[in-house]
């Protein structure tokens, strides 16, 4: 079953000019406790795609045009206050660094207690009874001394179990993890991985992990999604774009990790950067660092067609299946 | 981290009791290190204490004119040749005991000084994270207001309330509700101070990471202001409540000279250095140096309690 279908998102930004636009028209479905990833490099769009779906965008970012159906309901569409119903109780989002998300001044017990009374009619030892669950849950020693703890007494990585209770404490349909181990040391990455993972798989729940890390992709989701300059140039399932990408940006992110190259020499980086969101080029957005790109890729943008396992947008994954298309029919 | 079957016997220590919390701290430990800040802390509760107590300590009731004699009025203070035992500090020009009235006063002044900022407080601050959180045109307006609000002096702005609504309700209603009148006035006045630093803070708090995890949890704008953003901004507050108390107790205490403020029935500070003041150079000087004094040592003593928790408040002047 659906649970969020993202329909032709247009996210824009106003500036003094002409409003830049930070996503083009992006479609994708997550379906009831699926986990997907999202990557790309910085500034292609992806933690925009996140704040969207929650309806959250700051100044002067806005929804330009498209539709966000969660569970049914259009969130463009929702009151401010109906929105808020949804936020942190159906969906949670789990932000980049655990050592600032978490309220300086409240204890961690008076944070999770005020979560769950802003949603639900519980009294206060009932919340409190619910929050020491959760906590349990995501494996924090000691939860009855934690509740009565400052984020700062605690470590980054118990900060960021406990931003994962808080998530979870509403027993949330969708959690949109931004990033959420970018900030912790690496013997505590995995351990937070794992542990997202296990959550997610034991309570049915949909993740969108945002993340640079193509390592953590492979092993948590199901299905990827790569952004580039604003658009999803390739979905599919994750094995599928892992082993075999089919866009030239997938297959240089790809080739760019360190494990393809020998110790010792040169990473095999992708030329040039990401273009800025007001100097866009024409057609194919990724044309000017594109080895393959002819001049039909600097003309228009490609259709998102499916090639294989994978949707894909790019001209020459499509000149290459009709290529094989005639060589089948002639045979 | 998964055999959680066992959990370890944490030893923990008992949580340490608010007062104890304090000490130990590091603004404890600073003020425990600083003797300015020790010798104004004790000045100013000696004399909140005195002035908060004086139904107790004052041997006479300078509000009760079955005890005023005018034959005792101009005894000066017992240093000086012709005092009288009985007032320690000389009379007034009514006869009041001096040191009577001058706990009365001080009461009067501390208790219209904290009101009023109380006020002001209340303004600034909801009117302040408004203005930070709310933004662009509410913000605009706001801010524009406080400068208005801003270019009267508020002894102007004072003069001009208190003058009117003496002539609009006679001395006599006003001399009854003189106090509510000062601290309303002192306190509307003064409220920018609150909302422009009361929104340079917000503004800096709104962008971190915390209030965009609290508006992800569903939260309002009113929850996000008063629960996460208002007690993030609290040191700045406590900084400028200290002067603004101050400031307060001044502008009181000159209004009260101008003859604004507390009638001579129930006099404040002020209007006590006022009414000395007639006499001063017939001899009388005691009846307004002293009351000066006192009102000096106040402000200066909450003046530098103020500067000191503003360093200790801020972090880039800690020195580890």
């Amino acid at each position: 079953m659906t649970l969020l279908s993202v329909r032709d998102l247009t996210v824009k930004f106003a500036t003094r000019n002409e409003p830049v636009t930070a996503l083009h028209g992006i479609s994708f479905d997550i379906a009831q406790g699926e986990r997907v990833g999202v990557v790309g490099e910085s500034g292609a769009g992806k933690s925009i795609t996140g704040f969207a779906l929650m309806n959250l965008l700051s100044k002067p970012g806005f929804i330009d045009s498209g539709q966000i159906l969660f569970e049914g309901q259009d969130v463009t569409q929702m009151s401010d206050r109906a929105v808020r119903k949804l936020r942190g109780n159906r969906m949670a989002m789990i932000f980049q660094d655990p050592m600032v998300t978490l309220n300086p001044v409240l204890t961690i017990g008076q944070q999770m207690i005020e979560t769950l009374r802003a949603h639900r009619r519980l009294s206060y030892d009932e919340a409190r009874q619910i929050a020491l669950v959760k906590l349990k849950g995501v494996y924090i020693p000691s939860p009855e001394e934690r509740l009565d703890q400052y984020p700062h007494e605690l470590s980054g990585g118990m900060r960021q179990r406990i931003v994962i209770a808080i998530a979870l404490l509403l027993d949330p349909q969708l959690i949109i993890a931004d990033e959420p181990t970018t900030a912790l040391d690496v013997t505590i990455q995995a351990d937070i991985m794992e542990l997202l993972l296990e959550l997610c798989r034991s309570n049915m729940v949909g993740l969108m992990l945002i993340t640079h890390d193509l390592g953590v992709v492979s092993q948590v989701t199901e299905r990827t999604l790569v952004m580039y300059a604003g658009r999803i140039i390739e979905s599919g399932k994750t094995r599928a774009i892992i082993n075999d990408p089919q866009h030239p940006y997938t297959q240089g992110l790809i080739n760019a990790l360190p494990q393809q190259t020998p110790p010792g020499t040169r990473l095999r980086q992708i030329p040039g950067s990401m273009p800025t969101l007001s100097m866009m080029p024409s057609g194919c957005p990724f044309n000017p660092r594109c080895e393959l790109a002819t001049d039909l890729c600097r003309a228009n943008m490609p259709d998102i067609t499916q090639f294989g396992e994978v949707q894909v947008a790019c001209h020459e994954v499509q000149r290459l299946q009709a290529d094989l298309n005639t060589a089948e029919a002639a045979q | 981290m998964s055999g959680q079957t066992a959990e370890p016997a944490v030893i923990a220590a008992p949580r340490p009791s608010r007062f104890r919390a304090v000490w130990d701290s590091k603004i404890g430990y600073n003020f425990r290190r600083n003797p300015v800040a020790i010798a104004s802390m004790a000045i100013f509760l000696i004399i909140t204490g005195l002035a908060f107590f004086a139904p107790l300590i004052a041997p006479y009731n300078p509000y009760d004119p079955a005890q005023i004699d005018i034959m005792n009025s101009e005894y000066p203070p017992s240093w000086v040749a012709g005092s009288l035992p009985e007032f320690w500090l000389g009379t007034d020009d009514q006869g009041r005991d001096l040191w009577s009235t001058i706990l009365y006063g001080t009461r009067l002044s501390i208790i219209i000084g904290v009101c009023a900022v109380l006020v002001q407080a209340v303004l600034g601050i909801s009117i302040g994270l408004i203005s930070g959180y709310v933004g662009g045109r509410t913000d605009s307006i706001l801010m524009r207001l406080a400068d208005i609000q801003l270019s009267f002096s508020t002894l102007m702005v004072a003069i001009i309330f208190l003058a009117l609504t003496q002539a609009l309700f006679g001395s006599e209603v006003f001399g009854r509700y003189a106090v509510v009148f000062l601290i309303a006035v002192i306190g509307v006045a003064e409220w920018p101070q609150y909302a422009r630093t009361v929104r340079a803070t917000v503004l800096a708090e709104k962008k971190k990471e915390y209030v965009d995890s609290a508006r992800v949890l569903g939260f309002g704008p009113g929850r996000i202001m008063l629960r996460h953003i208002l007690p993030n901004s609290m040191s700045p507050i406590f900084v400028i409540s200290t002067v603004q108390v101050a400031n307060a107790i001044i502008s009181e205490a000159s209004l009260s000279f101008l003859g604004l403020g507390m009638p001579p029935s129930q006099p404040s500070l002020g209007s006590l250095i006022s009414s000395g003041f007639d006499y001063i150079l017939s001899g009388s000087w005691w009846i307004t140096v002293i009351p000066g004094v006192v009102l000096v040592v106040l402000v200066l003593v909450i003046n530098l309690l103020g500067d000191w928790i503003r360093d200790v408040l801020n972090p880039k002047l800690y020195r580890g």
